[in-house]
């Protein structure tokens, strides 16, 4: 029982049976937490509405009419089109570099995390317990204290500047081998892996064939954080590039906002901002409805340890 | 409960110890973890070991255009502390912490509580809403807040105007603290409040049927129960909060786009080491103040998890 409680925990959230309405004074306690509940909603929905309701409207459009509904004219289109033709359609350049970063950075840390997961739950190596438990510590170490000496060891290398300089120190994800550590520990009988070395697999087909298929909620749960934390990065890319077009869409953005205040006028593009700012956050909210069965149940698995 | 008693146990212990007489076939066989471990730990000394060892020489010393470059041993660090800018930055993200981490923790405990209490598709879709900001960036969070708050775009002086009042500045000295704290709780709540909802999800109902039983309340099985129950879960979503506040930086460096005035180039130790390093140059001094708050966020994070040890289950 004791190992198979963490599992269902980190596997999904346990169903429980609806303890439903029982007493008429119940159900008035029940439509103040809805209306409660409800309230709550709209205070963290109403900016994102906000957001979609600015990127369909014109530089003036967003001055002029109210904030929370549409203006007349709809301009969503016309402000696509002129994020292709700014600065000569920087902004997809932006946001393929944050896939890129992203992608390249969360899956990489993610098979580190993996691998160092399996290797710290199911081998008893000397010094296990001593690697592990600074790893551990080092969750506890700010990342943005190390942005800047990072800055100046990769201007060292010449890699200031180049992808790298945010890919490679995206894979480091202490907490990503935490989980996969806790979770591999539970959901990998080491009888199962006995079994499979006893047939006659070599270590590595052990992993892959037995481990790996096990550990896929977690898979996907580290890779989800990994990706998010990567695609959120702010500090690190504004300290390790300066090419406007190796920025992420984050950084590009914060700059464009930057110039807009600078208050030139050709250079206010309000209307692109939004714009810009809606169609990046498309995909993750996206991502996180279609992935809900794996983050809503991963997301826990560092808690219930 | 199972849950909770695995709770208490730290992961070493979770891992039977069998030592099979320690033939020299198995302890070979065990030498295997070095080859999954070492790629991480590549990278782990690379970018974390490193530039920590690093940051710390660099403060050793000090750089300037007349001596060159000459070991100033402690020198850079009596500065630091010594240094009304770095201090109070220091005594900033403290406020923030200490206004901002109850803030987010009530919000998240409140809403998983009373989500915990309902299975109607209100509660899910509340559920799935209150969560949608996590998935939005730090920097376009703080940039549509942005947007709200200006006097130019934001709906403020328009819904005043409805109830005949001058709408608030929000980007003044005085009330952009607030502001940057309801960014922080807009963004971060529905996570913190998912990790609870789903600690509370795990505990065994049959244990609020004895408490029933025995004349509790709705009220008082939250308070004495659940959150109890969940106490790790808890500790977990603090410690987050705390590393996360003390390091400080998007939220207020896009604010300072439209609030320049509210919010000086040092507001945060993290955007002091950002502008002496590549505003200034001053890398050796830089490297102080970033390493200097890493230890002391370090040395924070560990102090909380100490003293809340009996209920982490940390030990």
């Amino acid at each position: 029982m004791a190992t198979t409680a963490p599992l269902t925990t980190a596997t999904g959230v346990p169903s429980r049976e609806d303890r439903g309405p029982r007493t008429g004074h119940r159900n008035g306690r029940r439509i103040g937490s809805h209306v409660f509940l409800i309230i709550l909603a709209i205070y963290f929905v109403i900016p994102i509405w906000w957001l979609f309701v600015a990127a369909t409207k014109n530089t003036s459009g967003l001055f002029g009419s109210p904030a929370f509904w549409f203006d007349d004219h709809f301009a969503l289109f016309e402000n696509i089109a002129g994020l292709f033709t700014q600065q000569n359609g920087i902004y997809w350049t932006w946001l393929g570099n944050s896939f890129l970063y992203a992608f390249a950075g969360g899956i990489g840390a993610t098979i580190l995390s993996i691998l160092a997961g399996y290797g710290f739950a199911k081998y008893r190596f000397r010094g296990r317990g001593a690697v592990f438990g600074v790893i551990l510590g080092s969750i506890m170490v700010p990342l943005t204290a190390l942005v800047i000496p990072t800055f100046m060891l990769l201007s060292q290398y010449g890699l200031i500047n180049t992808p790298w300089a945010v890919i490679l120190p995206s894979l480091l994800s202490p907490f990503g081998v935490y989980l996969m550590r806790v979770y591999t520990q539970d959901a990998v009988p080491d009888e199962m892996l006995e079994a499979a070395r006893i047939d006659g697999a070599g270590e590595f087909r052990t992993f892959f064939q037995v481990a790996l298929p096990l550990l896929k909620p977690a898979i996907v749960t580290v890779l989800l954080l990994s990706v998010v934390g990567t695609w959120n990065n702010f500090f690190l890319p504004l300290a390790v590039l300066t090419d406007p077009n190796l920025l992420p869409v984050t950084v590009g953005l914060n700059r464009w906002t930057a110039l807009s205040n600078a208050g030139a006028g050709g250079e206010q593009v309000w209307n692109l901002i939004t714009t810009g700012a809606f169609i990046s956050v498309l995909p993750l909210i996206l991502s996180f409805l279609f992935l809900q069965r794996y983050w809503q149940g991963g997301l826990t698995i560092g808690s219930i340890k | 409960m199972t849950t909770q008693t695995t709770a208490v146990a730290p992961p070493t212990a979770a891992v039977p110890k069998r030592r099979r007489g320690g033939s020299l076939l198995e302890r070979r066989r065990q030498r295997w973890g070095w080859v999954f471990v070492t790629p991480f730990l590549v990278v782990f000394a690379a970018f974390l070991v490193f530039p920590l060892i690093y940051a710390f020489g660099m403060s050793l010393f000090t750089s300037t255009l007349a001596t060159g470059t000459t070991f100033t041993g402690a020198a850079n660090y009596v500065k630091a502390f010594t240094d009304p800018l770095f201090l109070e930055g220091l005594g900033r993200v403290a406020a923030f912490a200490v206004v901002m981490i109850p803030a987010q923790l009530i919000v998240a405990l409140v809403a998983a509580l009373v989500l915990d209490s309902l299975t109607t598709w209100v509660s899910k879709l509340s559920r799935l809403l209150i969560f949608a900001p996590y998935a939005i960036p730090v920097v376009i969070g703080a940039l549509m807040w942005s947007f709200l708050y200006s006097p130019r775009f934001g709906p403020a002086s328009t819904l005043f105007d409805l109830v005949g009042l001058q709408a608030p500045d929000f980007l003044s000295g005085d009330s952009v603290f607030a502001s940057l704290v309801n960014i922080v709780t807009w963004q971060w709540s529905g996570y913190y409040m998912v990790v609870i909802y789903a600690a509370l999800r795990s505990i065994d109902p049959a244990i609020y049927e004895a408490a029933r039983i025995d004349g509790a309340n709705g009220f008082q099985t939250a308070t004495r129960i659940k959150i109890p129950m969940i106490s790790s879960s808890m500790v977990m979503v603090i410690t987050f909060a705390l590393i996360g506040t003390l390091q400080f930086f998007t939220e207020p460096v896009v604010l300072r786009n439209i609030a320049q005035g509210a919010i000086d180039a040092a507001y945060t130790p993290n955007m002091y080491a950002y502008s002496l390093a590549f505003s200034y140059s001053q890398f050796n001094y830089a490297s102080t103040i970033a390493f200097s708050l890493g230890i002391l966020v370090f040395a924070g994070s560990y102090l909380f998890l100490f003293l809340t040890r009996k209920q982490s289950g940390l030990k």
